[in-house]
């Protein structure tokens, strides 16, 4: 590790990595890796936020990430409260700020938010008391799912910096890989970001990392490769002809991590399209640490609910 | 030592010490039927170097390697949602199932009782021991719940404006128990 954890966090809310210092960066991945041993003891709980209310706000579909959240807190007592999209006001017609609003007179203590539009979180942290994190903003960050990512490179590589990661895919939808970007620079790795031109928005460039348009190109020497998920979803046009073709050019096989080093391990923030932008053979091998992400979300997020939950002073 | 302590007395030094902790290795090994069953338990941080100077001595004595494991307390605090920033969270780690085993916490100073409670609460969380006994290597009094040791090393009377401050080898770079004095703020 470059940087050294700081001594305490001073935050009230989590909204991303693009605003963090290497020391809060390694003071969340040092505190998970304390918590990773809860998941190993024959009662999974702690009673540290008991009596502490979390609100679990998704107004997107999510399955990894907030069931995640919802084991993390329960394993540290706190109780929680989940808001879906359907069923909820926004859908009856209340403005954001209102809703903002009403769930500050229920004096929650934290507040998980994902949400389609970039900027929600910290909106929302402007006009609560309780501390917010964000768990995915638009094409904005998901700062979560990024510490989960770095700390499961450093169990494998015991360290970030220095390391090639290649991050690969679908890179103009993916707010995944803004956050990626953001940490593994800051703690020292040297990123490249592969994929089609038509996936691959300008400001890539300014960000400080290497592009590259083949996979072959982007996996040259990589440390850690990352792929990423092609969200057909999201895509108001078509952006390749066809997911045939998509996994020809850009999806991962055995054959095609050749030029990678010898020690490469391959991971996937999920859901992953098999037979798209990963073959089976690659997801499913010695190499894969894609189940470890999911097992690490655990901690990691347990560490942030942790951190958040404390008494700040209005320093951040 | 912060800034506002200073030294008033030295309780203990080196030589001292080691005969308190061979005497209090003796009476755990004298208290305990089987000592195959015996787990010393180290609260972080000064009470985890007790664990191992402990078990060496048992050791040293009985020929029995007794498992160490180290209890960090801090999410199971009584006084976290008043202290300023979250404390850092460090590791648990138990060697073994404790399950019937005779597990021995060790601290350096036993005080208000506090941290003893939270290391009984985390340890249930663990299994059932068969025992659990306490080993502390300065009793200083003021206790503010009924917890009493087992096993103690030296028993000080202080006033509540004194700090104990245990220093061993691995942790600190000497070994002594000295009596620090609050001075009062200006």
């Amino acid at each position: 590790m470059t940087a050294a954890s700081a001594t305490r966090w001073t935050r009230k809310d989590l909204l991303g990595i693009a605003e963090l210092f290497p020391e809060e960066i390694a003071l969340i991945l040092d505190t998970a890796e304390s918590f990773s041993e809860i998941a190993e003891r024959p009662i999974k709980k702690v009673p540290t936020l008991r009596g502490k209310t979390v609100l679990n706000l998704f107004f997107e579909a999510s399955t990894r990430t907030r069931s995640s959240f919802e084991i993390a807190e329960k394993r540290l007592s706190a109780d929680n409260i989940n808001f879906s999209t359907s069923g909820s006001s926004l859908e009856k017609g209340e403005t954001l700020v209102d809703t903002a609003l009403n769930l500050q007179a229920m004096a929650p203590d934290l507040v998980v938010i994902r949400h389609g539009a970039p900027g929600v979180p910290q909106m929302l942290a402007e006009r609560i008391e309780a501390g917010v994190i964000n768990a995915g903003d638009g094409a904005h960050e998901h700062p979560t799912q990024a510490l989960l990512d770095a700390f499961t490179i450093r169990r494998h590589k015991k360290r970030i910096a220095g390391l090639r990661v290649a991050i690969i895919g679908d890179i103009e939808h993916s707010r995944v890989v803004r956050s990626n970007i953001h940490l593994l620079t800051k703690m020292g790795a040297s990123v490249v970001v592969g994929g089609p031109r038509t996936l691959m928005p300008v400001e890539m460039e300014k960000m400080g990392v290497d592009v590259a348009y083949s996979l072959h190109e982007a996996v040259r020497d990589a440390d850690v490769v990352m792929m990423l998920r092609v969200q057909l979803e999201r895509q108001g046009r078509m952006a390749f002809p066809s997911v045939r073709e998509y996994f020809q050019l850009f999806g991962l096989t055995t054959e095609r991590l050749k030029g990678a080093k010898d020690d490469v391990i391959v991971m996937h923030p999920g859901p992953m399209n098999r037979g798209v932008e990963i073959a089976s053979e690659v997801a499913d091998g010695p190499i894969s640490v894609i189940l470890e992400q999911v097992a690490h979300g655990v901690s990691v997020r347990m560490a942030i609910l942790y951190l958040l939950s404390g008494v700040h002073d209005e320093v951040a | 030592m912060a800034k506002n302590l200073t030294p008033k007395n030295t309780i203990l030094d080196a030589k001292q010490m080691a005969r308190i902790i061979r005497r209090m290795a003796g009476e755990i090994v004298e208290s305990t039927k089987d000592s195959s069953r015996l787990l010393l338990a180290g609260i972080r941080t000064r009470g985890v170097p007790l664990a191992e100077k402990l078990a060496a001595e048992i050791e040293r004595m009985e020929g029995v390697k007794v498992p160490v494991g180290v209890l960090d307390i801090t999410l199971y605090r009584d006084d976290l949602s008043t202290i300023a920033a979250q404390p850092l969270v460090k590791a648990t780690h138990l060697p073994r199932p404790i399950d019937g085993c005779v597990v021995v916490l060790c601290d350096d100073v036993l005080y208000t009782g506090r941290t003893v409670r939270a290391a009984l609460d985390e340890l249930v969380d663990f299994g059932r021991p068969k025992a659990v006994r306490l080993a502390v290597l300065v009793d200083r009094g003021h206790r503010e719940l009924p917890i009493q040791a087992d096993f103690v090393g030296k028993t000080v009377p202080t006033s509540q404006d004194e700090v104990i401050e245990v220093s061993f080898e691995s942790t600190d770079g000497a070994e002594q128990v000295r009596i620090l004095e609050r001075k009062p703020q200006r």
